[in-house]
């Protein structure tokens, strides 16, 4: 990994700061051609100033299927704000996969410390890996927090929060920040048990302490909520600012029932992105950057769909040993035409492919 | 040694065009039970010796800020070229092939991935995993054959020239990394002409080799000395012998990887529409191994087992020693050369070899058998 270069204007920084750039420059040099944090990596992780990365400091377990992880993150942490996402980058089976989680926990921890909770979830690596192995000790790789299904500044007179499953998370995040700021809140939550219900002790003695309205609906016993039995629930039903995190067909529905209503504008929803690709043959690969999009059926490497649909593509060996051709897929799933393995990534994720043996198996974003 | 297609005894004369096909869908198969289990075990080993290499560099080169006192310079200078050996062996060369790519860390990548070398990795990656890992002992296509200044083949022209052979292929030892540097950047051929010399690749090409070399030789040739004050030149010296140690262990592995007694080369019209079978094929007969201890092969960055590495270069060079055991069976089931030897055997080998090619010979059999390896007529590919 080569050195990052330092902008050296002497004479427009102070002496202090050039002095540390030079003793900094020297450090490096010291190191070549590695840069230092990966000598300290090896004994302080959370330094590294390039790379985020997270402690786990403790494991909670929420319900059979849920645990909470207390993450300590490392330099180069922002804080978040109630209701943002982190994503987290853990090895599973020594492949690192990206995923996104709610942080849960209230903002602006005096420990600084944030916490994430997992519900695994059907055929999930990641939620189904940290639910059985995440430990105390445990470094994980993250991102900075992002997202904007967050409160404004100005808190609303009334707040409506409607979720299912793990969309609680979010809103857990927002509540324990925030419930005192805001002053009448209702919110309607789906799980499919009671003991379903990820942070049902803390919601109970919410509204126990009368500081919200809970709505508990499960749904393995009264079947889905539909949007038309809000009104009944929730009689102000348009007259609250709503948030919404569930299943797509869950806000899917929502969307519709206040669109219909005229107020779009006071829903705010939450998607969770499904992970879970299935693989066909072929599919429409779009280059990103060049705007070229091409269909490219089975058996045919994406390099030479590319290049056949006059992309310009890196290339070499152009038999998968060389390395030349990868570029990176920001969205997408693809196959191995040589053993057949199957590649996926998610909106967010960057894999990177070797574009002369992975056939489309779906549709591909290539960031070209 | 003759290419293949001129040789008197032709090693494939049994196998049919269906046998080579058939050894190819048997390799394929091999690596599909690799790539089936790839994953865990292979992320820790590799984090496990870039973990011991950084910590025996640091340590070493602690030890050399006394370098002033001889024990500690022999400890510091053999720590050092141990932990050069391993970092440029079974890391930088192993990760530069894409082995780990893999794990998704950007740390290690073959994108990323910056070694102890005076040549840049992407240009060697160019070189190495583009030129030579596809065109693996062809002569004229594959200049990890003598590397531009050597004759290896007894149906290269002579001229005196090749006289001093043995003495440009130890000096290359020694200053093995250099001479890679100047190999990737094809420096025969680029100083050629003006207009080659002014090419703006081959221009941006040589500024990289030149930064790195001064950012290499900075840290070996003046920070770290500076470092131990009174002993100065000597961890001076004791970067250069590592460094040189360093090469001269890197050049004998690599010699004796296709370089010895038993292995073929190629004549250039053969691998026209070459299948994927036939390609495997080059590659069984074109390389040779090194027998040894686990920390033999460790050491050599698993280019011991040279034959198993040009089958499958992406895959994790610690699993080669498993998939050997499979594929030395499939050379008996088809009764090919499966060359291998002690490290000291295949060294005199190459070094015979290069010796005896020093020398003018009797021209081999003339006419070349154009059935060697069977092949379909197609037009010959355009390559970049
Ligand atoms: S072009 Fe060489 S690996 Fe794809």
């Amino acid at each position: 990994m080569t050195s990052p270069g330092r902008p050296s204007r002497l004479g427009e920084v102070p002496v202090t700061q050039t002095l540390r750039n030079g003793a900094w420059r020297v450090v490096e040099l010291i190191t070549t051609p590695v840069v230092p944090s990966d000598y300290l990596d090896v004994i302080a992780p959370l330094r590294n100033p390039n790379v985020l990365r997270a402690r786990v400091e403790a494991v909670h377990r929420e319900t059979a299927n849920a645990v909470t992880l207390e993450l300590r993150p490392g330099r180069g942490w922002r804080p978040h704000q109630p209701g943002q996402y982190v994503r987290l980058g853990v090895d599973v089976d020594g492949i690192r996969l990206w995923r996104s989680y709610s942080v849960s926990s209230p903002a602006g921890q005096p420990s600084g410390r944030i916490s994430v909770t997992v519900n695994a979830v059907r055929d999930g690596l990641v939620s189904s890996y940290l639910l059985a192995n995440a430990r105390r000790g445990m470094i994980v790789n993250l991102d900075l927090p992002a997202g904007d299904f967050v409160l404004p500044a100005e808190r609303p007179a009334k707040s409506l929060f409607v979720t299912a499953g793990s969309g609680i998370t979010p809103v857990m995040g927002i509540l324990r920040s925030a419930v005192h700021e805001l002053p009448d809140v209702v919110v309607v939550h789906s799980a499919r048990t009671s003991e379903d219900v990820v942070f049902g002790a803390d919601l109970r003695a919410l509204a126990a302490a009368g500081r919200i309205t809970l709505i508990e609906r499960h749904t393995g016993a009264d079947g889905r909520l539909k949007p038309a039995e809000l009104a009944e629930l929730v009689p102000d039903l348009f007259e609250r600012e709503t948030w919404a995190c569930g299943p797509g067909e869950m806000l899917d529905a929502l969307a519709d029932h206040w669109s219909e209503a005229g107020a779009a504008e006071r829903l705010h929803v939450e998607r969770f992105r499904p992970t879970v690709l299935v693989a066909g043959d072929g599919g429409s690969v779009t280059f990103e950057r060049s705007g070229a999009r091409v269909e490219a059926p089975a058996g045919v490497s994406i390099l030479d769909a590319g290049e056949a649909a006059g992309q310009l593509m890196p290339s070499g060996c152009r038999m998968g040993i060389c390395f030349k051709c990868v570029l990176p897929m920001r969205e997408g799933i693809v196959r191995d035409m040589r053993d057949g393995q199957i590649t996926t990534a998610v909106e967010g994720d960057n894999v990177l492919i070797q574009t002369c043996v992975s056939a489309a198996a779906g549709p591909c974003h290539l960031d070209a | 040694m003759t290419t293949l297609q001129r040789q008197e005894n032709n090693p494939i004369a049994h196998l049919t065009a269906e046998d080579i096909e058939a050894i190819g869908r048997e390799l394929d198969a091999i690596r599909d039970e690799v790539i089936a289990v790839r994953g865990e075990r292979d992320a820790a080993y590799i984090r496990r010796v870039i973990k011991v290499q950084r910590s025996l560099e640091i340590g070493s080169r602690a030890v050399l800020l006394f370098s002033l006192f001889p024990p500690a310079w022999l400890v510091g200078t053999a720590g050092l070229s141990v932990a050069k050996i391993l970092e440029n062996m079974e890391i930088g060369h192993n990760i530069l092939h894409g082995q780990y790519d893999f794990m998704r860390d950007p740390k290690i990548h073959s994108t990323t991935w910056e070694w102890d070398m005076a040549t840049p990795a992407e240009q060697w990656q160019h070189s190495h995993n583009q030129i030579h890992h596809k065109y693996t002992n062809v002569v004229g296509k594959d200049n990890d054959l003598g590397y531009g200044i050597m004759r290896v083949d007894e149906n290269q022209r002579w001229h005196p020239f090749f006289l001093a052979q043995p003495l440009w292929n130890f000096i290359n030892a020694l200053f093995f990394e250099y001479g890679i540097a100047a190999y990737d950047l094809e420096l025969g051929r680029n100083l050629q002409t003006k207009k080659r010399r002014s090419n703006p690749v081959f221009r941006k090409n040589l500024k990289a080799v030149g930064r790195k070399i001064g950012k290499q030789a900075l840290k070996d040739y003046v920070i770290h000395p500076a470092l131990s004050g009174p002993s100065f030149l000597h961890t001076m010296a004791a970067n250069f012998t590592a460094n040189v140690i360093r090469n001269v262990w890197s050049h004998s592995v690599i010699m004796c990887g296709h370089f010895p007694n038993g292995v073929s080369t190629f004549e250039r019209t053969s691998i026209k529409g070459e299948t994927r079978g036939e390609w495997y094929l080059r590659q069984m007969l074109g390389s040779a191994n090194i027998s040894g201890s686990k920390l033999m092969h460790i050491m050599t960055g698993n280019l011991s087992h040279q034959i198993e590495h040009h089958l499958f270069p992406d895959l994790p060079a610690s699993r080669y020693a498993e998939v050997a055991v499979k594929v030395r069976a499939l050379f008996e089931k088809y009764d090919l050369p499966y060359v291998t030897g002690p490290l000291p055997k295949q060294v005199a080998s190459a070094w015979a070899k290069v010796i005896r090619l020093s020398l003018p010979n009797r021209k081999p059999t003339a006419a070349p058998d154009p059935s060697i390896p069977p092949r379909r007529p197609v037009a010959e590919p355009v390559t970049a």
